[in-house]
């Protein structure tokens, strides 16, 4: 949920996962005014494919396609748009889910993560993610991420959204928080084991 | 249609609102020799009728693959229909390389149309002289255009363009209401049947037509000519009339004494 401002956390109430057409979830870290530009562009896509007005539509596929394009040839002009997206969606039964980088990376995974969730999360999900999980076991298996990054990640603050998209439509949660426990015996006194330090 | 005094320029239009310039590109389409498509819910065929120029000589090329999911047959001036097929291909592979999905018939014909009409309002352009029967895919299903010199287009279940065409229109206007729900057997059987009565007693043989198919599940490719004779046997074995509903095996795989399976003359 953060936009920073260097390496300060600024802003603290950024959405930073969007709906793109009737089938597409769009989510993204890094620099956020990219972002918006990104969603710009997205929105112009749409906005055509919607006026051919002929039963055909941009489906998760091929938002992620384009936006490799776009993020590949920026890459390539010296000119990044300074974002890892997360592409997902659910089009005529057909689920989809990926990933672009930067500098134009991009992949379909079961699971995918941006930044240090790829360190922190994805082992846990290769760990639990399976096929057919239901949406409450999926839930858990994200919060379980977001809890180990919120823990790990300096970056991270106890403020998330969790979206959800299927076939009938998307719904994107209000933001919440998560149960943290900050009482471990070692937090009590830190410094206990080399005197003088900080 | 004679000439006058308002046909010398596309851009010139005349009293009663025509534009004779691209009427006489139309003329050119009907010149070419025959097109025709048919389609059913899931598969489209298209034939065309390969006229060569002596015997000595090979024919012109009519069918033309645009994508896996896309093909177009052309009547008319094959130079034009060449270099419009290559555009098409264009728009399909530069589709594709964005969105990694093919290119819905639908747009690409709108494209095309559009491509087309800018040749009927540029006095330094002449429209193009060819008709394109454009068969392909798109989410709503199989889909048949045909696209014509003025830039219009209009969807058809099935459409004959080209000379003699209009023997094959009166047999598909017939028998047009089944297709929808034909097997691609039997398309390909019609198809066969209507290109047959193009040729007015000109006995029917693989070498001189040539048939493609698109469908779901099945990318565009033209038939061999094993199969299409094969196809050809059947309907003479069958009914004058309507062609059976099964394809009947023959025995003997024989075609006519002046070729060999398989050949044609210089089939390019």
């Amino acid at each position: 949920m953060a936009g920073s401002y260097g390496s300060t956390l600024r802003y603290k109430n950024v959405e930073r996962i969007k709906s793109i057409g009737k089938h597409t979830l769009l989510g993204a870290s890094g620099e956020v005014s990219d972002f918006q530009e990104i969603l710009r562009y997205l929105d112009e896509l749409i906005i055509y494919d919607n006026m051919w007005d002929d039963g055909n539509s941009l489906g998760p596929k091929e938002v992620h396609n384009y936006l490799t394009r776009v993020m590949y040839n920026r890459r390539n002009k010296f000119d990044p748009l300074f974002n890892s997206l997360v592409v997902g969606g659910v089009k005529n039964g057909q689920k989809y889910l990926g990933m672009v980088g930067m500098i134009g990376t991009h992949y379909e995974d079961n699971h995918v993560a941006t930044g240090f969730g790829n360190h922190l999360a994805r082992p846990l999900m290769r760990a639990e993610w399976h096929e057919d999980m239901s949406f409450e076991e999926a839930v858990k298996l994200l919060e379980k991420c977001l809890l180990v990054l919120l823990y790990r990640d300096r970056s991270a603050i106890n403020k998330f959204q969790i979206a959800k998209i299927t076939e009938e439509g998307v719904t994107i949660s209000e933001p919440y928080a998560l149960k943290t426990f900050w009482g471990f015996l070692a937090f009590q006194n830190p410094t206990k084991g080399a005197e003088g330090s900080w | 249609m004679f000439r006058n005094q308002y046909d010398t320029d596309v851009t010139t239009w005349s009293p009663a609102g025509r534009l004779f310039q691209v009427e006489y590109a139309m003329e050119a389409v009907k010149q070419g020799s025959a097109a025709i498509g048919l389609r059913s819910a899931t598969h489209i065929v298209l034939a065309t009728v390969n006229k060569a120029t002596s015997e000595l000589s090979s024919h012109q090329k009519k069918i033309f693959k645009v994508d896996d999911h896309i093909g177009v047959a052309i009547a008319g001036l094959t130079a034009d229909g060449r270099v419009l097929s290559r555009y098409l291909r264009n728009e399909c592979i530069n589709h594709s390389f964005v969105y990694e999905s093919p290119l819905p018939i639908s747009r690409l014909v709108i494209q095309l149309a559009d491509k087309a009409q800018v040749c009927t309002q540029r006095s330094w352009k002449r429209p193009y002289g060819v008709g394109l029967l454009v068969a392909g895919l798109d989410e709503t299903g199989a889909h048949l255009y045909y696209n014509c010199p003025s830039g219009s287009y209009f969807e058809f279940q099935s459409i004959a363009i080209g000379s003699r065409s209009q023997a094959a229109k009166t047999y598909l206007e017939r028998r047009f209401e089944g297709f929808e729900k034909y097997s691609r057997e039997e398309l390909i059987k019609d198809g066969l049947f209507a290109i047959k009565e193009t040729l007015q007693g000109e006995k029917l043989t693989s070498a001189i037509c040539t048939v493609a198919i698109v469908g779901v599940g099945e990318p565009f490719h033209v038939i061999d000519q094993q199969t299409i004779e094969r196809v050809i046997e059947s309907l003479d074995i069958g009914d004058e009339d309507a062609p059976p509903p099964a394809v009947a095996e023959s025995a003997a795989d024989e075609p006519t004494a002046s070729q060999e399976p398989g050949t044609a003359p210089m089939d390019i």
